[in-house]
């Protein structure tokens, strides 16, 4: 068996915008500004206190990139030639060397640099976030570096590699600039399954996983015939579909009589099927922000909410995941007065035989 | 292992160092023909079936009863053992005194719960007495001591409001029982085990979930609420009486976990609040002990309404004899027998030794311990308290958070919790599912621990917080005074290594362990809690 190797990638100038007051560090003339404002980057310094924690329960070989994009923070690695453009192609680059010469990448950055990982990662090799990033939504990443060392030298050590699917989530920065806060969901990632190592709450380990799952054979077994389901996009959504016959991951697919009979619908194609027959929605919980509607599902149009109504919409969500949410759910449809009548108290299921009761604003 | 307690200065936190022995595994220790007791050869070949007789003998250690008990009284020593200075919340971990063993072993080891109940007066007025004891403390009607602990008390009150629901022809149409999220994990497995359907309320503003909110999952499928007050933050639901009234009107009954009774005592009545039914820890606020998830007792009791359904045999008062009787309408049982009899004994030798009186001081003493420790813990650096903004008295416990510690440090409450167990503290008590507050702890000193105590506890909290500002490797790498120091704990995850037994150990790794393999695979988990 070949030892198992790790791979740093750190975004040296992830998180330079934060103490400027600046909504991430995404654009060049943000960086400059950050820069000649005083901000120094801090990702070298974190991305050494994660490896730091790391060499002290591994001593497994490190694959990173020159200076600042990983050497300056891992000693005795070994260097993947590459010349720095100062841009997110450094990133792109090296995930894409490293792809067949480590199990595990640990990346130090925020959501975007997540987004470039996740893009790079072709061969869908398991990943890790150090936080040095202004934005963090995603669950991809621990809540300190020191336990992002300590995840990566467990999830090396232990012997299966266990993993779960992770939403990288990130902010549109033009609705943003807007005055709107939304958080969307880009594509999931496999990340080390770690007891408590990753950001939020998260400390009820997989059990919850299960318990889901069990709440979402329980619904399986007991639809209706007849009734059509139009179900949401998200990594909850994608293992109910799963069950029925297997459908899209960021898309909305619709089931009747135990199968899935539509993939990938557009709002049109939603609304055909409500006004054919009794349907029914359901939905997961976009990380982050919470949102139930309005971000990655807005295929489901308000006129289709309105004829469905609020009681025909089942949600799903681990316990983990709700209690991580700041202000409880709330949904976007895109009309004020429908946003209303979702407003209010709706339960969740989040096992068998399990709800929770969560508040919906608008 | 206690620390020596002394004036306060920090030369107390200089030179401790908690036993450690290079102590093999007790296999190693053997030697062919070493005995303890010797005893002579039967006469006679024992009478045994065929099939039951051994082929081989047993491999057990052979040793000396000496080299036996200087084993095991060395690993003794190298257990942390909570008898170090060690302030558990949630659910008041107390001295259980030594008079109740004696009291056990006098009274209660020669009988037997197959007895004629004529030959066991003496045990069914402790019951009896007790019972109403408690019945004075919470108002309820009658109490039962069958529930082996407070998880098993709450399934209790499930199975009570099946029965109950079943006399009223409710039971399918009432299928669902309301709990919120700081309430004991107990609560809601034990309602979906009885088979009811669980909503879970969510906290809001006021640190509780709002009367809307419970007003809007109430109905016709209302069964019960089950809900501990104060919640798992120490906080008490200021509507608990309209929450109690809105459950009821609603046609449900109403369940206190009051494990966490001791900042109340004598001063709070579950019935006057209007609940039906109760539970207490005989094995945490009375005294007896909690023995690791062992021998304990969730005392149940109930309003007259609900008595019909409780578990059998109760214990009837006849002038002045008492018998066994089993309710035609009761819910059958919980346990076997009448619970476990020695721990209702030391609970109950333990409140007659306290009194009312006593009791009420107690009470007093948990509030003012927690009122003093919230003081000092708010003046530590980085520390902060749950809720800030709700400003109800907090009585015998509080959860604080080392968000900022770990913000501005790196170091966890795990680490730093770690690095307190070098200066003979036990490890924090954390928190129960979910963690809504980020790096908890939740200290609660009951009446036990002396000023003394709780300074020292305080100081060396805040001098490893110092620390973690200071030196954070120090703190992430400890504990470097503990019996055993830092585990992976990988070992747990991978079935080719671990082992519970010495033949599995033998199978999987061939060779006896050697000192330096056990110090960095020691099976164990580390920070496992299960209150
Ligand atoms: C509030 C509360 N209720 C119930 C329990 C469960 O009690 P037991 O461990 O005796 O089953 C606990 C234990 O910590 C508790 O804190």
């Amino acid at each position: 068996m070949t030892r198992p190797r790790l791979g740093l990638v750190v975004n040296p100038l992830a998180g330079i915008g934060g103490p400027a007051g600046l909504n991430g560090s995404d654009d060049a003339a943000a960086i400059q500004r950050a820069i000649a404002a005083g901000a120094r980057p801090q990702a070298t310094e974190r991305a050494a206190r994660a490896m730091a924690a790391f060499r002290r329960e591994s001593d497994a070989s490190v694959v990173t990139g020159p200076g600042a994009l990983g050497a300056d923070a891992a000693n005795c690695a070994d260097i993947v030639p590459h010349f720095i453009t100062g841009t997110a192609e450094d990133t792109r680059a090296l995930v894409a060397a490293m792809q067949d010469r480590v199990d595990l990448i640990l990346f130090c950055g925020g959501d975007g640099t997540a987004r470039d990982v996740a893009a790079a990662n072709q061969a869908g090799v398991p990943i890790l976030g150090v936080p040095a990033g202004v934005k963090m939504h995603s669950g991809i990443f621990s809540r300190t570096p020191e336990r992002a060392g300590q995840g990566a030298a467990a999830f090396l050590a232990a012997p299966q590699h266990p993993t779960e699917l992770v939403e990288i989530l990130d902010i549109d920065e033009a609705a943003r600039a807007r005055g709107r806060l939304s958080a969307e969901v880009h594509t999931v990632a496999r990340a080390p399954l770690l007891q408590t190592a990753l950001q939020g709450p998260k400390s009820a380990g997989n059990s919850a996983v299960g318990d889901l799952d069990a709440a979402l054979a329980r619904y399986v077994a007991e639809m209706q015939p007849g009734v059509t389901y139009v179900i949401g996009p998200g990594t909850t959504m994608a293992a109910l579909k799963d069950r029925l016959g297997g459908g899209t991951l960021l898309g909305v697919d619709a089931a009747r009589n135990g199968r899935i009979v539509g993939r990938n619908l557009d709002r049109a194609g939603i609304e055909t099927l409500a006004t054919a027959g009794a349907v029914r929605i359901a939905l997961g919980v976009v990380g982050g922000q919470g949102f139930l509607l309005g971000r990655g599902n807005q295929q489901i149009g308000p006129a289709t909410l309105r004829r469905v109504g609020r009681d025909a919409i089942d949600v799903f969500c681990t316990p983990a995941k709700l209690a991580a949410l700041p202000r409880g759910l709330c949904v976007d449809t895109g009309e004020a007065a429908l946003d209303a009548e979702f407003a209010g108290y709706m339960q969740i299921a989040t096992g068998p035989g399990r709800r929770q009761v969560v508040r919906v604003g608008s | 292992m206690t620390a020596p307690i002394s004036r306060r200065s920090t030369s107390r936190f200089e030179g401790y160092h908690a036993p450690r022995w290079a102590e093999p595994v007790v296999h190693e220790l053997s030697k062919a023909g070493r005995r303890g007791l010797v005893f002579d050869c039967p006469k006679t070949e024992p009478n045994l079936p065929e099939m039951a007789r051994r082929q081989t003998a047993p491999d057990l250690p052979e040793m000396t009863e000496h080299d036996a008990l200087r084993h095991y009284l060395h690993l003794s020593q190298m257990c942390l053992g909570m008898m170090g200075v060690s302030l558990f919340g949630t659910c008041t971990m107390k001295y259980n005194p030594r008079i109740g063993e004696r009291a056990s072993l006098e009274h209660l080891a020669h009988l037997h719960p197959l007895q004629h109940p004529d030959t066991l007066q003496g045990l069914l007025e402790v019951y009896a007495i007790f019972s109403d004891m408690l019945c004075e403390l919470s108002g309820m009607d009658q109490f039962v001591f069958q529930a082996g602990g407070g998880a098993d008390a709450a399934y209790t009150h499930a199975c009570v409001t099946r029965e109950w629901l079943k006399a009223r022809g409710e039971l399918g149409q009432r299928d669902q029982i309301v709990t919120t999220i700081q309430t004991h994990p107990c609560s809601p497995a034990t309602a979906n085990a009885a088979g009811f359907e669980v909503i879970t309320l969510s906290l809001e503003e006021g640190g509780y979930p709002s009367l809307d909110q419970l007003k809007s999952v109430l109905g016709p499928r209302t069964a019960a609420l089950m809900v501990n007050n104060p919640d798992d933050m120490g906080i008490y639901n200021p509507d608990i009486k309209e929450w109690v009234r809105l459950v009821h009107e609603a046609g449900g009954l109403c369940f206190y976990d009051h494990a966490n009774f001791n900042g109340v005592m004598t001063r709070l009545r579950a019935r006057e609040l209007g609940f039906d039914a109760c539970m207490f820890m005989l094995h945490k606020t009375f005294g007896a002990p909690k023995g690791g998830g062992g021998p304990a007792v969730g005392a149940y009791g109930c309003s007259e309404e609900l008595k019909p359904f409780l578990p059998g045999p109760l214990v009837v008062r006849d002038g002045d004899r008492f018998r066994l009787e089993d309710g035609e309408q009761s819910l059958g049982r919980v346990r076997e027998f009448m619970g476990n009899a020695p721990q209702v004994l030391k609970a109950y030798a333990w409140a007659r030794g306290m009194g009312a009186e006593g009791l009420r001081e107690a009470a007093d003493l948990s509030v003012l311990a927690n009122n003093y420790m919230d003081k000092r813990l708010g003046e530590v650096r980085g520390v902060s308290r749950s809720n800030p903004d709700v400003d109800v008295p907090r009585m015998e416990m509080t959860r604080h958070s080392f968000e900022q510690v770990t913000a501005d440090t790196g170091c966890t409450v795990v680490d730093i919790s770690m690095r307190m167990t070098d200066y003979g503290i036990d490890a924090l008590w954390l928190s129960h599912e979910p963690w809504l507050v980020a790096e908890p702890f939740t200290p609660e000193a009951g009446e036990l621990w002396s000023k003394e105590d709780i300074d020292y506890w305080i100081d060396v909290l805040a001098a490893v917080v110092d620390e973690a500002y200071e030196s954070p490797e120090t703190v992430k790498s400890a504990p470097h005074k503990a019996p055993i120091h830092q585990l992976k704990g990988d070992a747990l995850e991978d079935p080719a290594r671990w082992a519970t037994t010495w033949a599995a150990y033998l199978r999987k790794h061939g060779a006896p362990v050697s000192d330096r393999e056990r110090d960095q695979e020691t099976p164990f988990p580390i920070g496992g809690q299960s209150a």
